[in-house]
């Protein structure tokens, strides 16, 4: 059965609301739902104050609502899912280990920061620091998936290691720096300073960017794993052109600042182009 | 029993538990994964002498492959999952990763997992490049024409080795015709492979010989110049040429359903006087394939 929460009350301050999630709520009561605590503010509040609660979740809960001002939903969970039919705030899904998370509109900072499984996928916008490191943490997204069908504000996969990072629109600037490894997509414009200090790891766009001059060029070439991540993203019924996934990319190696051991793929089709 | 007749001997063919894997291999075009699979099967006709059996499983459309390229589909077999392992790191390394624009993916899952990819990889020397996709770790080796992708493990089971039929003919062109027809029955029967030059073989063997260093010798009992010398023999007087085709498959009813279309086919084709298998008396293998046992299904 599916859990239903509607916000009920405009929201003014943040509601800290890390409890909203499939592995915390699974077999409680509507009653026992509605008095488990949160934090509104510098308050503790309980759900049944600012939520329409009907259902019970047996690993699916659907919120409804404008969720801009409601923080951390979905953190740290293992497992299950959670369908939100409006925006989400900050710190969505940040340090799930598995499950999925759907928004129906956009997002906030922070969406999948640190998270190790799992996938979040995003229908709008979504804020800065996707599937990026805390400040002060080492490890931005450790794996899983987060899929964003708009744009992404800035440092995109900061500090990732492991994982994949798919932005259908355009990403900010610093998309990718400091990476370990793992896979950014991005099918939009990137912003500057692609890859600053990046170690490891892929960067792919499907249109010209301007590099630092820490990247080198290396060649035109069809990369064959390239093929496997397109493939299945038009499985997951993303549209994904025949030419990106058939035609060449040219390789730019980088940061040189660090072990020079990344990469930026630019989406070409023909060598000249 | 005769079907169309030809008579089938009331025997069994003695099959052994091997383990198997599947390799899928993609490349640019079906010249080169035609190459690739020529290279990679080959020298693999008996674990006697080869250390492994294999053989293309199917070719495989665009649609069918991992990565959306031209493919096919190779069994490979060995005594245990160990084995396996080494053989694949040998023959994907050498002749997969050697021929141009291919790329090598598991095909199934198995009871165990033998690490291929995360051997092959230090041939990048520092510059290879591991990626992770659902759940599977794939290696990206540079190589000259580009990269060499290559999955980190493949996936092993246990299965089956040494089904087979001897066709006993008149001559060498009623024979080898039978050999042809039920070979082209049995391509593309999901889960085996015909090991053999073409799916035949003709030096079919004994276990043992008079010479001590030698594992197996040749069945002096189905050698048509031997019937008159041979201690025993099994060859009847009409009979001037056998034939065998051996099967190795991923489960004893991929085997058995090879074996079914071969006899079917066989029987009946022009100077094929009987259909029989190979087997020791049953001391040595762990399945005893009827041969009645599956016409009669």
């Amino acid at each position: 059965m599916v859990l239903d929460l509607k916000l009920r009350t405009q929201l003014d301050i943040p509601l800290e609301a890390g409890i909203i999630s499939p592995d915390r709520l699974a077999g409680l009561t509507e009653s026992e739902i509605a008095r488990v605590p949160l934090i509104h503010g510098n308050r503790k509040k309980s759900l049944g104050d600012f939520f329409d609660i009907s259902g019970t979740c047996d690993g699916e809960i659907r919120l409804v609502g404008d969720f801009t001002k409601v923080k951390s939903v979905g953190s740290g969970m293992t497992g299950g899912r959670i369908i939100i039919e409006g925006n989400s705030g900050m710190h969505l899904g940040c340090a799930m280990s598995g499950g999925e998370i759907a928004v129906e509109g956009d997002a906030g900072d922070w969406t999948g920061a640190e998270m190790s499984g799992g996938r979040i996928v995003i229908k709008g916008n979504a804020g800065h620091m996707v599937g990026g490191a805390y400040r002060g943490g080492h490890m931005g997204l450790q794996g899983g998936e987060i899929i964003v069908h708009g744009n992404t504000g800035n440092e995109a996969g900061n500090s990732m290691r492991n994982g994949l990072i798919v932005i259908m629109g355009n990403s900010g600037d610093f998309t990718g720096a400091n990476m370990f490894s793992g896979t950014i997509i991005v099918f939009g414009e990137l912003g500057i300073r692609t890859g600053a200090s990046m170690k490891r790891g892929s960067i792919i766009s499907m249109r010209h960017a301007d590099l630092l001059p820490t990247f080198t060029y290396s060649c035109f070439y069809h990369p064959s794993f390239l093929r496997l991540y397109l493939r299945r993203l038009r499985d997951m019924g993303i549209s994904i052109d025949d030419a990106q996934i058939e035609g060449g990319y040219h390789r730019w190696c980088g940061d040189s600042m660090e072990l020079n051991r990344g990469e930026v793929l630019l989406f070409s089709g023909s060598p000249g182009s | 029993m005769e079907i169309h007749n030809t008579e089938i001997v009331d025997t069994f063919a003695e099959a052994f538990k091997m383990w198997g894997a599947r390799v899928i291999v993609t490349a640019h075009s079906p010249k080169w994964v035609r190459a690739a699979a020529q290279a990679m099967t080959g020298f693999a006709t008996s674990v006697i002498g080869c250390k492994c059996e294999a053989g293309v499983e199917r070719e495989l459309t665009p649609a069918e492959t991992p990565d959306g390229r031209p493919g096919v589909s190779i069994l490979l077999f060995a005594m245990d999952a160990e084995g396996i392992g080494k053989r694949l790191v040998e023959r994907i390394g050498q002749s997969v990763m050697t021929c141009p624009t291919t790329a090598c993916f598991n095909g199934q899952e198995g009871e165990k997992s033998v690490v291929v990819g995360g051997q092959l990889r230090y041939f990048g020397d520092g510059y290879q490049i591991s990626k992770r996709l659902d759940g599977r770790r794939f290696w990206r080796i540079p190589v000259m024409d580009g990269e060499f992708l290559v999955d980190h493990q493949f996936e092993v089971c246990p299965a089956v080795g040494g089904g087979n039929l001897l066709i006993l003919g008149t001559d060498l062109p009623s024979a080898l015709n039978a050999a042809e027809k039920a070979v082209e029955a049995i391509d593309g029967i999901p889960g085996v492979i015909l090991p053999f030059p073409d799916g035949v073989v003709r030096s079919g063997s004994k276990p043992g010989s008079k010479y001590k260093s030698l594992f197996a010798s040749t069945n002096d009992a189905y050698c048509p110049t031997l019937r008159g010398i041979a201690p025993e023999t099994n060859v009847p007087a009409e009979a001037g040429c056998v034939l065998e085709i051996v099967i190795d498959g991923l489960n004893l009813e991929a085997v058995e359903n090879a074996m079914r279309q071969g006899i079917k086919t066989a029987a009946g084709c022009d100077g094929v006087i009987r259909i029989s298998a190979g087997n020791y008396g049953g001391g040595l293998g762990q399945f005893m394939i009827g041969l009645h046992d599956l016409v009669r299904e």
